[in-house]
């Protein structure tokens, strides 16, 4: 009888626990399918220049270095351009809030000049695009988290006319 | 017969030490505060109704009093006695203090003051008095014009602080920084300034555009500081008086990080071009610009030793920011920060010996000094985030801001400036009207 109940427990125990691990491995897969190696690579805060053609491209912590993802973006952003040759674009960089506001702003600026260059070696003039930082200041994501900070290391290319 | 020598010594020494005169430690943090009695300025009844129609203050003396309270008990230093305790009248005690009576309520300082109008000015004396030894310590009247009122309270603390401790206060000084409101994502960012005692606050911007980084000249009547102003990030200088403000120099693309070299005629900044940051000069005399660093890294937050001659900045040269010194013309670049984590913001402190900086490391943000050449680095606090650490004038107090962590919607996020003692000790939020970041101490505003 009580040798029932505990087995009955143990039961009860272990499958309450297979679940809250199932649930477990659902949300950090649900963060880990957003985040690969660092880089933001959802699509939540994305806004399109064009018909398919996204708006953004996202850093590494403390990176400037454009992945593969961003790089596609690009590319399809520098065939956007070249398209329609009146419009002429801000790159603004940003940075997380995880690092100091000085440090930042310089970190902002790479990472548009760095989104820039890609878009200039793909035949845009440079004269067609300048370049702005707002370091930390403008977020798109209020979270202190991971995933908030991976949404906010990002270059935007905006229209600016 | 030595032994009995050294007892003899002992017992002639004990009495002695009690009538000595009492000082302040102020380099380590203070676990015993000095009791000091500070009774209100004295007035006479016609004086009161002159000041009341002056400055419509009911009170003068005792506000007055209040100030010097106040900033007393926030260095940590003294702890100031209750005045429902007293027992002397303030205008008897400012004649001459029964000190037993003083002494019975436990004050070993005690202040005691008059204030009045005197041809349209307000006159002040002040006398601070050891009460175990029944002596004056310091007698010192002054004038002023009666809008400054608040700062008088100010100049008795530092005066009070500097004959106790033996080093300059920091109390008449003002903080600039800047006020922040709204949501995170689009906060709205004016530049303030306002007495270090977080009263007299004054916007000097209407916030619309974003400002960051205000940092005082050494004469206290200019500001140098980053703004968005049209959507050109640079470095702008602006004369508190009048108003004015001037872009400074003529880049072709955004600078930031500026603060003045101790002379004040030069404008230290980085310069942000093709993805890269170097240091630069601006002479603002003859306006003449002169590039300092030169490296494909981010050399970013400089700030010169107190004699001009050298230069701490931060730079990702290796591979992560860390602080980097050289000499003011870019020779000898030298890395002094080896610990574990990033580090930023190096700032000289005005005694020249140490240098505080902002430190990442395993998650956390932390305010610390290390000496010049990098050894001896001290942690005073840790934090979620915390940043761009400010010397008081004396170099005993640093001031920097805190940001929040937010919850998972992203709600709770707030900015505030802190204080805290180089010992590690007295650690305090420095209240402001709204939420608040970037703050720079001024230097001392009289003599």
């Amino acid at each position: 009888m009580n040798l029932r109940k505990i087995y009955k427990n143990i039961f009860l125990i272990m499958f309450l626990s297979f679940v809250l691990s199932a649930c477990a491995t659902q949300t950090a897969k649900k963060v880990d399918s957003q985040i690969q190696g660092d880089v933001y690579t959802g699509t939540d805060t994305v806004e399109y220049l064009a018909d398919g053609v996204p708006d953004r491209v996202f850093f590494a912590t403390n990176e400037s270095v454009l992945t593969t993802a961003s790089r596609e973006t690009l590319r399809k952003q520098a065939a956007w351009l070249r398209k329609s040759p009146e419009v002429t674009v801000v790159l603004e960089g940003h940075a997380d809030e995880r690092g100091t506001r000085e440090y930042n702003l310089a970190l902002g600026e790479r990472r548009a000049n760095s989104a820039k260059d890609y878009l200039m070696t793909y035949g845009i003039s440079s004269s067609r695009i300048s370049v702005i930082s707002y370091g930390k200041e403008r977020p798109v994501d209020p979270g202190s988290n991971p995933l908030a900070w991976s949404k906010n290391r990002r270059s935007v290319t905006v229209k600016a006319n | 017969m030595n032994k009995k020598l050294l007892l003899i010594i002992l017992l002639i020494s004990i009495p002695l030490k009690s009538f000595a005169v009492i000082e302040v430690d102020i380099t380590r943090g203070n676990l015993s505060p000095l009791p000091i009695a500070i009774s209100s300025l004295a007035s006479s009844d016609d004086d009161k109704k002159n000041l009341k129609k002056e400055l419509d203050i009911k009170d003068l003396g005792l506000e007055i009093s209040e100030i010097v309270e106040n900033n007393l008990k926030k260095s940590g230093l003294f702890n100031p006695l209750d005045k429902e305790a007293f027992l002397q009248k303030p205008d008897i005690a400012h004649l001459k203090p029964r000190f037993e009576d003083w002494a019975l309520i436990k004050a070993q300082a005690l202040i005691t003051g008059k204030v009045n109008l005197q041809d349209n000015k307000l006159r002040v004396e002040f006398r601070l008095w050891d009460v175990l030894a029944g002596k004056e310590m310091l007698a010192l009247a002054f004038t002023t014009v009666p809008k400054n009122w608040r700062r008088v309270g100010h100049i008795i603390s530092d005066k009070v602080y500097e004959r106790l401790t033996g080093e300059k206060g920091y109390f008449d000084t003002r903080i600039i920084y800047v006020a922040e409101e709204g949501p995170k994502t689009q906060r709205v960012k004016k530049l303030a300034i306002m007495d270090q005692d977080g009263f007299s606050t004054k916007y000097l911007t209407l916030g619309n555009e974003l400002v960051l980084t205000p940092r005082f000249n050494p004469t206290n009547q200019m500001v140098t500081y980053l703004s968005y102003f049209k959507n050109l990030p640079r470095v702008y200088l602006l004369d508190i008086e009048t108003g004015k403000q001037d872009v400074v120099g003529d880049f072709p693309g955004m600078t930031f990080a500026p603060r003045f070299s101790p002379d004040g005629k030069k404008i230290i900044m980085s310069f942000a071009m093709d993805g890269n940051s170097d240091i630069y000069t601006m002479d603002l005399e003859n306006r003449i610009v002169e590039r300092i660093t030169n490296h494909p890294s981010i050399d970013t937050s400089p700030s010169y030793s107190p004699d001009g001659k050298h230069i701490a900045f931060n730079s990702d040269r290796s591979g992560y920011q860390q602080i980097y010194v050289m000499k003011s013309n870019g020779a000898n670049v030298k890395r002094i920060s080896f610990g574990n984590g990033i580090y930023g913001t190096p700032v000289w402190s005005p005694r020249g010996d140490l240098i505080a900086f902002t430190k990442l490391h395993k998650g956390k943000f932390y305010i610390g000094v290390m000496r010049i050449n990098g050894k001896g680095e001290r942690l005073l606090t840790e934090n979620y985030y915390q940043e761009a650490p400010s010397w008081s004038p004396n170099g005993r107090v640093l001031i920097f801001y805190r940001e929040t962590k937010t919850n998972s919607k992203g709600e709770g996020f707030s900015a505030k400036l802190w204080s805290i003692d180089l010992t590690g000790y007295n650690e305090r939020l420095v209240e402001t009207e709204t939420d608040a970041s970037d703050p720079s101490w001024s230097s001392l505003l009289s003599n």
